[in-house]
């Protein structure tokens, strides 16, 4: 019967691992804008340049 | 300048394309009709030479893929770019509230493109780094057209003044890039500009805040509540089937406190805004929903918390989970966002975000606000004086500079362009000008005024370059004035009295008299415990999740459904009102008409016009920017094209002037014509009552006739009307509905509102109440008398605060009115209405705060809308119906002390999954019946371009 403490700790440090993924992917601003990636996926080739600009501005490199 | 640009560019297209036919295609890089001489390059055709150009430097910087991913995705250029346009940008205390970040190597901005509107530009503008190096990441929000972009900015080493010269000095064609890295925020826009993505800067954009830290914390609370639902829900399905007794008390006692401990989070963390508004609902005095779900979670929790502890059972706290998950989703559902469409503007939202002033550098740069305001309306200061007219002498030549509205002073001289508007009341100092007022008063005709002239902020220049001296500052002008009327300053409509709230009042009351009476009545017979037991039970079970869920979700549901016609709803609070509406007051200019094309006749004087004199008046006409001459050329687009005009001249207020093939063409005012000896005295037969204005032609001196240019009345609108006024209004029964709500509303809030028995039986039998309101003069009034029918009441010569007041006239008379307008000029009317409609043209284009936007294609369809209001809030009220029924079962066998876990675990999600069942289906039921239901194509994205192709008869 000890197994099943077993699953119960794992199947909520798993549930619990999902929820932090969840509370990053929110904080991390990924549901402020759902339209445009539906977009964006269709152009296949990414532009390539720094892709996250929302988040500390980088140094811009020199493109050709 | 740029106005004058243009036909010269119209001009040498004339000339250079060599003359071959061409297929009626449009043109390759903006899908606009290219007329009958498109420009060909590399075996395409263009509609102008901004076309082509973008299409030549997008092929050379490798970003040919634009015109792969979707056809004609372009726009058409309309004026070419200068960065002087945008030299103000470079100002720091501009460019301060437009960045987002900055730290001297690297900035961020974010700029609202209105243009955005498919793959392909957000494929082009994601890839903007090709064309200049300045250019780092760029990245689309599509949904609020906007685009952050990231670059090295060219910051000027002195700031302020001093900046201005060195732009006026740089190379000002921005298509070929400066081989420098850097970039400065005049040239990054002029960049967007020159490939047709001119972003819009306005001083209300720049004042808005970007991101929504509620809409966040929401998700977080959803998703922390559904995580702790979905756990709780394994450690509860065991007693669900009875298998508990297997796993044994171990277990048992393990899962509850397990159960426990998931559930805090959601009380305290996911659910604190229901006890929040729920404690400040009860300091007010006032009962809302929230207040019952509150009693109902905390009982729920404490409940649960005693049986844990005391090892009685496993509690509820499945059911308290799954309660708040559900919630908070139908609030996420509810909350829908139209994040392109701005439903409360102010005026600043109007303004352009700088204006064009003149420095007088003989003088030397005056200081602006010195002790300008003590001179301002004196004649010392006037314009027309010697002591200002030094220009012509040739010593003194006035500079032009970009300014900030912001600091704009009294007395400043501006100078203003075709199609700019006035930023504050001014005074006309050169220059006949023709303003065009159609956004502030409704008036469709441009009016023409003389130097000396007091002009009223809220027009718009048509024709050349005016000059002005402003009088008054920006903040206490005309148009400032409209919003400063005490129709602005109340806070909105009263959201709490939504149906559900009237609802819950009374629900509330009922279900803690109902526990009440239970606890008493079983103390008094003697069994306390059992009483309180009942007292809990009945909060429990009575806790309104349905009734809390049917609103959002029938009410959510109907406004997806709107959105995809064209029709966004500001919140669902003003489809309930719509549903209550029984006058409808329409606006004339730009929302029953258009100021579109079509609707152009000729009337000859003697010999009809032949085809190459047709030719000879399109020639000429195309040459002009003004309103009418542009109407006048599209009419003739396609006609044999003989050569541009020579000696093309535009008198502002009177006409214009050219030769083509040797002809003299006057296209004009009468007067301008008489006053020049030509004999007009043959007044051209009104046809059919469509009045308009008239525009004059004479050939070679001698008079030909008349263009009558009539308003066009938007398809529709007449069976619209008859819908609204009577046959195709529902059942009686129906009709009653609103009538009764309205006299509920009215008890339940305890407003003194008279019982206007009578109008409630009018509007049962005759339908809504139709008036016209327009700020035109009343040239159109038989037409729409025949039109609207004989019943409408027609007003012309409204001034917006006519408007105004007869909206309030309404009100004060029991009724319940929408608006439905599209201009500056109903702002005040729109805002006083109950349900305010701004009619645009295009979604995501400018409009007055309203509670909802209306595409124009569907004002025909309001007639409809209203009904579909109406079916939504029956389903609502059948939505509580259901809900009370649940409710009414539980708390029987709540109240008598008998609830079983099971029979409560039940009872809960189902009760909720049928009243969302009911609601969303019932929803689509609705929308079906009205004609809502069927998607429009190609989800919903559209060309901006393809609503002119639409109506174009070309």
């Amino acid at each position: 019967m000890s197994v099943i403490l077993l699953l119960i700790a794992a199947s909520l440090s798993m549930a619990l691992l999902f929820l932090g993924c969840f509370v990053w992917s929110v904080r991390s601003g990924q549901y402020e804008d759902t339209s445009t990636p539906a977009l964006r996926m269709l152009t296949d080739d990414a532009p390539a340049v720094p892709d996250r600009i929302s988040e500390s501005p980088k140094p811009i490199t020199n493109q050709q | 300048m740029s106005s004058a640009v243009l036909p010269t560019v119209a001009a040498v297209a004339g000339v250079d394309a060599a003359p071959r036919f061409v297929a009626p295609a449009g043109c390759f890089h903006c899908g606009l009709p290219c007329g009958t001489r498109p420009i060909v390059e590399e075996g395409k055709s263009f509609c102008c030479h901004g076309c082509a150009t973008v299409h030549g430097l997008l092929h050379a910087s490798g970003l040919g893929r634009f015109y792969e991913l979707n056809a004609h995705p372009g726009s058409q250029i309309n004026r070419p770019a200068k960065r002087e346009q945008w030299a103000f940008l470079d100002d720091p205390a501009v460019q301060g509230p437009l960045l987002d970040f900055t730290d001297g190597q690297t900035s961020r901005v974010t700029i609202h493109v209105p243009a955005i509107h498919c793959v392909a530009c957000v494929w082009l503008l994601e890839n903007l780094f090709r064309l200049h190096p300045g250019v780092g990441g760029s990245r689309v929000n599509f949904g609020r057209r906007e685009v952050a972009i990231a670059f090295a900015p060219d910051l000027p080493e002195r700031p302020g003044a001093g900046c201005k010269l060195q732009v006026a000095s740089s190379p000002t064609c921005t298509l070929q890039p400066a081989p420098c890295n850097r970039i400065a925020l005049s040239e990054l826009v002029a960049l967007l500009a020159s490939i047709g993505y001119e972003p819009r800067l306005t001083l209300g954009g720049v004042e808005r805040d970007q991101a929504d830290p509620a809409r966040r914390r929401l998700h977080l609370q959803v998703g922390v509540a559904g995580f702790a639902f979905g756990n709780i829900m394994l450690f509860a399905l065991p007693t669900y089937f009875g298998l508990d007794s297997l796993s044994g008390p171990m277990f048992h006692r393990l899962f509850g406190l397990l159960s426990l401990a998931l559930a805090l989070p959601v009380l305290v963390f996911s659910a604190a805004d229901y006890f929040r508004s729920a404690w400040l609902s009860v300091r007010q005095r006032v009962l809302i929903l929230d207040v019952p779900i509150a009693l109902g979670l905390l009982a729920i929790y404490g409940q649960s918390a005693f049986e844990i502890l005391t090892g009685r059972g496993i509690g509820y706290c499945d059911s308290m989970t799954g309660l708040i998950f559900f919630l908070l989703g139908g609030k996420i559902f509810q909350q829908m966002t139209y994040e392109r469409l701005a439903f409360d503007r102010d005026y600043k939202s109007f303004f352009p975000l700088s204006v064009t002033r003149l420095r007088d550098l003989g003088s030397g740069i005056r200081q602006p606000g010195s002790g300008i305001g003590s001179q301002m309306p004196d004649a010392g200061y006037q314009m027309p004086d010697a002591g200002y007219q030094m220009p012509d002498a040739g010593c003194r030549i006035p500079e032009e500079e970009r300014v900030s509205l912001s600091s704009l002073q009294v007395g400043d001289r501006l100078r203003l362009r075709n199609s700019e508007l006035i930023p504050a009341d001014a005074k006309l100092v050169s220059g006949p000008a023709f303003i065009d007022y159609s956004f502030v008063t409704g008036e469709a005709e441009p009016v023409a005024k003389q130097a000396g002239d007091y002009l009223y902020a809220g027009g718009r220049q048509v024709g050349g370059t005016i000059e002005l001296e402003t009088v008054k500052p920006v903040s206490q002008s005309y148009l400032t004035s409209l919003w400063n009327h005490e129709a602005f300053q109340k806070s909105g409509h009263d959201d709490l009295n939504t149906l559900t709230n009237r609802y819950s009042r009374r629900f509330t009351t009922l279900v803690v008299l109902v526990a009440l009476g239970a606890a008493l009545g079983w103390a008094l017979a003697g069994n306390g415990p059992r009483g309180v037991k009942a007292f809990v039970s009945v909060l429990i079970v009575a806790c309104p999740c349905a009734l809390a869920l049917a609103a959002p979700f029938t009410l959510g549901t109907a406004q997806r459904l709107l959105a995809r016609r064209k029709i966004f709803v500001k919140n669902t609070a003003v489809l309930e009102r719509l549903a209550s509406v029984d006058s409808v007051v329409l606006d004339k200019t730009g929302t029953l008409t258009t100021a579109g094309v079509g609707g152009v006749n000729f009337t000859a004087a003697e010999a009809p016009l032949t085809a190459d004199e047709e030719g000879l008046v399109f020639s000429l006409a195309r040459h002009s920017t003004h309103p009418q001459s542009v109407r006048i050329s599209e009419t003739l687009a396609g006609r044999h094209f003989p050569e541009p005009a020579r000696g093309f001249l535009e008198t502002a207020g009177c006409g214009i002037e050219g030769q083509v093939q040797g002809r003299e063409i006057w296209l004009g005012s009468r007067a301008w014509l008489e006053s020049r000896g030509v004999a007009c005295c043959q007044v051209p037969a009104r046809e059919s009552g469509a009045a308009g204005s008239e525009v004059w032609l004479a050939i070679d001196g001698r008079c030909r006739g008349a263009y009558v240019l009539a308003s066009s009345v938007r398809p529709g609108i007449a069976e619209l009307a008859q819908q609204l006024v009577g046959q195709a209004v529902p059942t009686s029964e129906a009709r009653s509905e609103p009538c009764r709500s309205r006299r509920e509303e009215a008890s339940v809030s305890g407003k003194l509102q008279p019982p206007h028995a009578g109008s409630c039986s009018r509007g049962r039998n005759s339908g809504y109440e139709l008036t016209l309101l327009s700020g035109d003069n009343d040239r159109d009034r038989e037409r729409f008398k025949t039109l609207l029918g004989a019943r409408t009441g027609l007003h012309f010569n409204q001034s917006p605060l006519d408007k105004l007041n007869h909206v309030r006239h309404l009100q004060q008379s029991g009724r319940t009115v929408m608006m439905v307008g599209d201009g500056l000029n109903d702002a005040g009317a729109l805002k006083q209405s109950d349900v305010g409609v701004a009619v645009v043209e295009q979604a995501g284009a400018f409009s007055p705060a309203s509670d909802l936007i209306l595409e124009a294609s569907q004002v025909p369809r309001l007639a409809d809308l209203l009904a579909f209001s109406r079916s939504t809030t029956r389903l609502v009220r059948l939505g509580f119906l259901i809900s009370a029924a649940y409710n009414l079962i539980g708390i029987a066998i709540a109240a008598s002390g008998l609830l079983s876990p099971l029979v409560c675990a039940v009872l809960m999600p189902i009760s909720s999954a049928s009243v969302v069942a009911f609601a969303t289906g019932g929803a689509h039921w609705a929308a079906r019946r009205n004609g809502f239901r069927a998607a429009l194509p190609a989800s919903g994205i559209r060309h901006p371009a393809s609503g002119i192709l639409e109506a174009s008869p070309a």
